[in-house]
């Protein structure tokens, strides 16, 4: 099986062990990625806050180009991405276009500088609802060859692979990574923050207000052994302050903030350096004796 | 409600307008305020806000840093009973911000400018050259300290890519395109 694509540029700098992870993850689900060749920034937060048409016809570039590639390669009509920030800014373009002809036309007449056209026929999926609704515990359960009994997680959706469009999950009460959890063993840990924010882009131009947000969340998840999360911003945002988290509010919220396809990878036999294990931030020393003893 | 009507006069463009059209079917219910997680930072609850974007007062609406406080959640948008884009009227404030240079938004606004410099010259983002172009254009000798930390430790991950690698089948420069939208968005 073939899935076009799209890494965005987190996964080539800031989040390659989610990259790696996710690919090594497909290639046991028997699939193969196809990198949608010469993609684009998708204008991240950064697009919206600056010109609308240009938030816009960033991430259009990309389905222009994702709708040639899959008529060439002859696979269906879908681009897979594991970032949640990209994701969203993707499946805008694909909803708005469908009930505003005007703004496809304006697009277009931008994209033709390229001699790029889009037509509107390419569907933007999330790696989350890939795994659980093309594969699900059904297909992770028989292939997985380590059972981390014990390992309390807790799952992190984030926002905008929830919000604002209800693709395949509970906007408001996620809990579509919970099976997946139980199908590897692990115990999943009972919060109220899985669809909470984790102050996105305001960690670099209102850092402050940022910290607190990832603040409340790390607190919140003390006791579980794991965070598992479904996008590089919020992996970047809960892994990297939290020395200085631990500082301010003096006491240690130091906890390990995984990929969902790190932890599923891992169970299904894939090796530490092959989930990119050593790239994250923060393993802590109990995270690290729990995948030692079974890895 | 004087200041309100003194401030906008209708044979002057608004730049609030488009946004205005947004807003108009909001019913003050505050559900946005009480679903926003970055509240308790802003000068404005965001149900004030609309009503100050409705109200025509622009002055007050770019003194507050309301907008500039959102994190995109999309919380609001989910729960509004009117269905309003309401994390998309934030972003077009911010648009606004920037365009109008409104002092209070520059450090943002020039984070985001720098970033998307880079995105118009390379295609994709050069962690390690928007930061140092954001930087120069701070003119703040400090802010780098602000992140050294973090970005020694990504560094020796091996996570910032120095200098700027040549992107396999990157798809090189976007001017074309970022021309193309500028000359559309003077037209409107
Ligand atoms: S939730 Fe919607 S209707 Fe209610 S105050 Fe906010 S914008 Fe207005
Ligand atoms: S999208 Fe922005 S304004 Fe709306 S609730 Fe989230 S942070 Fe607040």
């Amino acid at each position: 099986m073939k899935y076009l694509y799209y890494p965005g540029c987190s996964l080539e700098g800031t989040a390659i062990e989610y990259n790696r992870s996710t690919q090594a993850l497909m290639k046991l689900f028997g699939v193969d990625l196809l990198e949608l060749e010469g993609w684009n920034c998708c204008g991240a937060s950064a697009a919206e806050s600056i010109s609308y048409l240009l938030s816009m016809v960033l991430p259009a570039r990309n389905l222009a180009i994702a709708e040639k590639a899959v008529k060439d390669m002859d696979i269906k009509n879908e681009i897979l991405v594991p970032c949640s920030a990209c994701y969203l800014n993707l499946k805008k373009v694909e909803i708005k276009i469908r009930s505003q002809p005007e703004l496809l036309k304006k697009i277009n007449t931008v994209l033709n500088e390229e001699e790029l056209h889009l037509h509107g026929n390419i569907k933007v999926r999330h790696l989350l609802d890939v795994i659980i609704t093309d594969f699900g515990p059904e297909a992770i359960l028989p292939r997985v060859k380590r059972k981390f009994k014990d390992f309390l997680i807790a799952p992190y959706y984030g926002c905008q692979c929830l919000r604002p469009y209800i693709i395949f999950d509970d906007p408001e009460a996620p809990r579509s990574m919970e099976p997946l959890i139980e199908a590897v063993g692990a115990k999943v840990f009972d919060w109220a923050m899985g669809g909470k924010c984790c102050g996105a882009s305001l960690m670099n131009t209102k850092k402050e207000v940022g910290m607190e947000l990832t603040t409340a969340i790390l607190k919140q998840a003390k006791g579980a052994d794991a965070i598992i999360t479904v996008c590089p911003m919020c992996q970047m945002n809960l892994d990297a302050y939290q020395n200085n988290i631990s500082k301010r509010c003096g006491e240690n919220i130091r906890i390990s903030v995984l990929y969902l396809p790190q932890l599923l990878g891992l169970a299904m036999g894939l090796s530490k350096k092959q989930v990119g294990l050593d790239l994250n931030l923060t393993v802590t020393q109990e995270v690290k004796a729990i995948f030692n003893h079974y890895c | 409600m004087e200041s309100a009507i003194k401030q906008k006069p209708a044979f002057l463009p608004d730049p609030l307008a488009p946004v205005c059209k947004m807003l108009q079917a909001c019913i003050q219910c505050g559900t946005c305020t009480a679903s926003c997680v970055n509240s308790f930072a802003m000068d404005q609850t965001p149900r004030r806000l609309w009503r100050m974007v409705i109200m025509g007062q622009k002055d007050e609406v770019f003194r507050s840093k309301t907008f500039a406080l959102c994190s995109s959640c999309y919380y609001c948008t989910l729960r509004c009973p009117r269905g309003l884009p309401l994390t998309e009227a934030m972003a077009a404030l911010k648009q606004i911000a920037a365009k109008e240079k409104i002092a209070s938004c520059k450090s943002g606004t020039l984070f985001y400018t720098s970033f998307l410099e880079s995105v118009r010259c390379h295609g994709r983002v050069s962690e390690m050259e928007f930061m140092t172009h954001y930087f120069i254009r701070m003119k703040n000798p400090v802010a780098p300290f602000k992140y050294t930390s973090l970005g020694m430790r990504l560094l020796s991950k091996g996570k910032i890519a120095i200098p700027l690698t040549k992107k396999k089948k990157g798809p090189g420069s976007l001017k074309a395109l970022f021309r193309k939208v500028a000359e559309l968005e003077q037209l409107s």
